[in-house]
């Protein structure tokens, strides 16, 4: 059995222009020691899955209206906000983006850390001072002693986001869910998180839920990726795969979309991105179709797709995919008519 | 794209031996300067007609500075900054103003340098009017031209900023920057704030506008693959100081600094094969900059 398990969850805001769907029927599962990237862009819903899985999305307007998120077992969207809070950090933890505006700027960080550990342990201060110490060794602070007496300014981004997650790691969580833990660093600091991250991963046998819009990040770190775009699913395999043999006409054109930095000076110059044109739908009222038709260059007016949503199928073992024009078949198309 | 050469006597833009310090104070009611910051430190370089230079470099580096003093949006400590022939640093307000004109910028948030009280159509008329340029005929006009240059529907020019996303917004951004014409545009991260499918329309465009107009830019950004994608040369900053400077194959291929080397390892790409061998070579540098004593990296 899987470590996490998410099955048809449906996070929705209700507020008064409508009901958002935020998150509308997605499920995937992390097993333990692996790490499972969630990409896309903003407002597809990445940041409410991970935050529902915490339960932690703003109720109201936010609910969960349907679904399971089971975690060794146990469903955690039933459980009530003390149950839940024993889950929180012991089990499962999260680290954040912005590292600037996580950490509370009138404690010093050792106070930060202890809190945290005796919140879930019966430990004694001086033993969480202690146990504070090794954590910031951990993750690579120097001097670690004596700046749990420093406060968060006095910390640059790097060294914060290395403090929330030695607060993150503070009760050794099996699950640790990172929400663009890397985005607001320069890409020296976020090479040394993501190796740190790894390091950790595999030290703790931890499993990770990454959720990025970088590509690149994705490609580093996940064995398995999901793709999610307006509140759905729409491709899903292992990082390999997917960035091998991209499916899903969005995935192909996000792909298409990144300049490169490696490959030959001419072609990089004179090759065109590849732009999708328009934007996602409006989630209060999305397509009753397939939520990429509009943007698709494959999707026509007389086509199924348009009017009939396609469900998430799976295209090779492993290898999930929501659209009426995958990549594969698309060729395949082309063959025939060829032949 | 460079294919004209710059005229004999120079370039469209040289900044020689730039420098900018800020102060540090100290006291609450005496204040004394204590020492200096020395965000750019002694840079310079040359920007051909029709170019584009891409500045790169981290949080901190110096690279947004040296776009805000060549535009004369600070005053630099010391210095010189030649554009079109003449000497920035020494111009007259009047003069200066005039210079203006040619030389535009395209900021990074779209959402914090609209505006937000003024209509779209008022957005991109402001150049036109500070400098009086036009009746409010044929400004109205020309707005609706350069909307429709950058993808921007003219029809909305009496709609605010705030009823458009951010790639939109850019848009609205590049329109202004292009009403008077200039021969210099410095990109400052035009792209960071926006999705990647929204961040490709962008530089396309401004790809489209660079052939069409004879642009130049100055393109600063902390995305190494976006300015190899838009660059011709390559300027790569770090602390204050240019470390690396050369053409774009030069500085991808065969980078000489040590620090270039760092960033570029530093970089994912999209392909976990080539990761896998990128991240072992990261490792690799990061061993030799400890052995030799260079622990920042």
């Amino acid at each position: 059995m899987a470590l996490l398990e998410v099955n048809d969850l449906k996070t929705h805001f209700f507020t008064r222009e409508g009901v958002v769907q935020a998150v509308d029927g997605i499920s995937f599962a992390v097993e333990k020691g692996k790490t499972l990237g969630i990409v896309g862009e903003s407002g597809c819903g990445k940041s409410v899955t991970a935050l529902s899985i915490m339960g932690l999305i703003p109720k109201p307007p936010a609910k969960i209206v349907d679904g399971e998120v089971l975690f060794d077992g146990r469903d955690l969207t039933k459980l009530n906000e003390h149950e839940m809070q024993k889950v929180r950090g012991n089990n499962v933890a999260m680290i954040f983006q912005d590292p600037m505006t996580s950490l509370n700027p009138t404690l010093k960080i050792g106070t930060q850390i202890t809190e945290t550990i005796r919140t879930h342990t019966e430990m004694s201060k001086q033993d969480a001072r202690k146990r504070a110490v090794e954590l910031l060794e951990e993750v690579g602070i120097p001097r670690a002693a004596e700046r749990l007496d420093d406060y968060p300014h006095r910390f640059s981004g790097g060294m914060r986001q290395r403090v929330m997650i030695a607060i993150a790691l503070s009760c050794s969580p099996r699950l640790l869910i990172a929400d663009e833990p890397t985005t607001a660093l320069d890409v020296t600091i976020q090479a040394q998180i993501l190796d740190l991250l790894d390091e950790l991963r595999q030290e703790h046998e931890m499993a990770m839920i990454l959720i990025t819009h970088d590509m690149g990040v994705v490609a580093e770190v996940c064995d398995d990726v999901v793709i999610m775009y307006a509140g759905q699913i729409v491709e899903q395999a292992s990082g390999f795969e997917l960035f091998e043999k991209p499916e899903h006409p969005y995935t192909e054109a996000l792909l298409g979309a990144l300049p490169q930095l490696e490959g030959d000076e001419r072609e990089i110059r004179q090759s065109r991105l590849t732009a999708i044109p328009g934007r996602p739908p409006d989630l209060v009222n999305p397509p009753q179709a397939c939520r990429f038709a509009a943007r698709c260059p494959y999707a026509t007016y007389e086509d199924s797709c348009t009017e009939v949503e396609p469900q998430l199928r799976e295209i090779r073992p492993g290898h999930w995919v929501r659209t009426a024009h995958p990549t594969s078949e698309r060729s395949g198309e082309r063959e025939t008519v060829n032949a | 794209m460079s294919s004209e050469t710059p005229a004999s006597n120079g370039a469209l833009l040289s900044v020689t031996d730039l420098e900018k310090h800020f102060p540090i104070r100290k006291g609450v009611l005496v204040e004394r300067t204590v020492g200096a910051v020395k965000a750019v430190d002694g840079v310079s370089f040359e920007v051909a007609e029709g170019e584009t230079l891409g500045l790169v470099g981290e949080s901190g580096s110096g690279k947004s500075t040296t776009g805000y003093c060549i535009l004369q949006l600070m005053k630099p400590t010391s210095g010189s900054i030649q554009f079109m022939g003449k000497e920035l640093t020494s111009l007259g307000r009047e003069e200066l103003r005039r210079m203006r004109r040619e030389m535009q910028i395209v900021f990074q948030d779209p959402y914090a340098s609209l505006d937000p009280r003024m209509t779209v159509g008022g957005i991109v008329a402001e150049p036109l009017e500070v400098h009086g340029i036009g009746t409010r005929k044929s400004r109205s006009e020309t707005v609706r031209r350069l909307l429709d240059i950058v993808g921007f529907n003219p029809n909305f020019t009496n709609r605010y900023p705030h009823e458009f996303s951010g790639g939109q917004r850019q848009r609205i951004g590049v329109a202004r920057a292009l009403a008077l014409n200039p021969k210099l545009i410095v990109c400052d991260e035009p792209v960071s704030a926006l999705d990647v499918s929204i961040q490709a329309q962008i530089l396309n465009l401004l790809k489209d506008l660079q052939r069409d107009f004879g642009l130049t830019y100055l393109f600063i950004s902390h995305d190494l693959a976006v300015v190899r994608t838009m660059s011709d040369r390559i300027a790569v900053m770090n602390q204050g100081k240019l470390v690396e400077i050369g053409t774009a194959e030069q500085v991808y291929h065969e980078p000489k600094d040590e620090y270039t080397k760092a960033l570029f390892a530093a970089v994912p790409v999209p392909d976990p094969q080539r990761q896998r061998e990128r991240k072992a070579e990261r490792a690799r540098l990061r061993q030799e900059a400890r052995s030799s004593g260079n622990g920042s990296l």
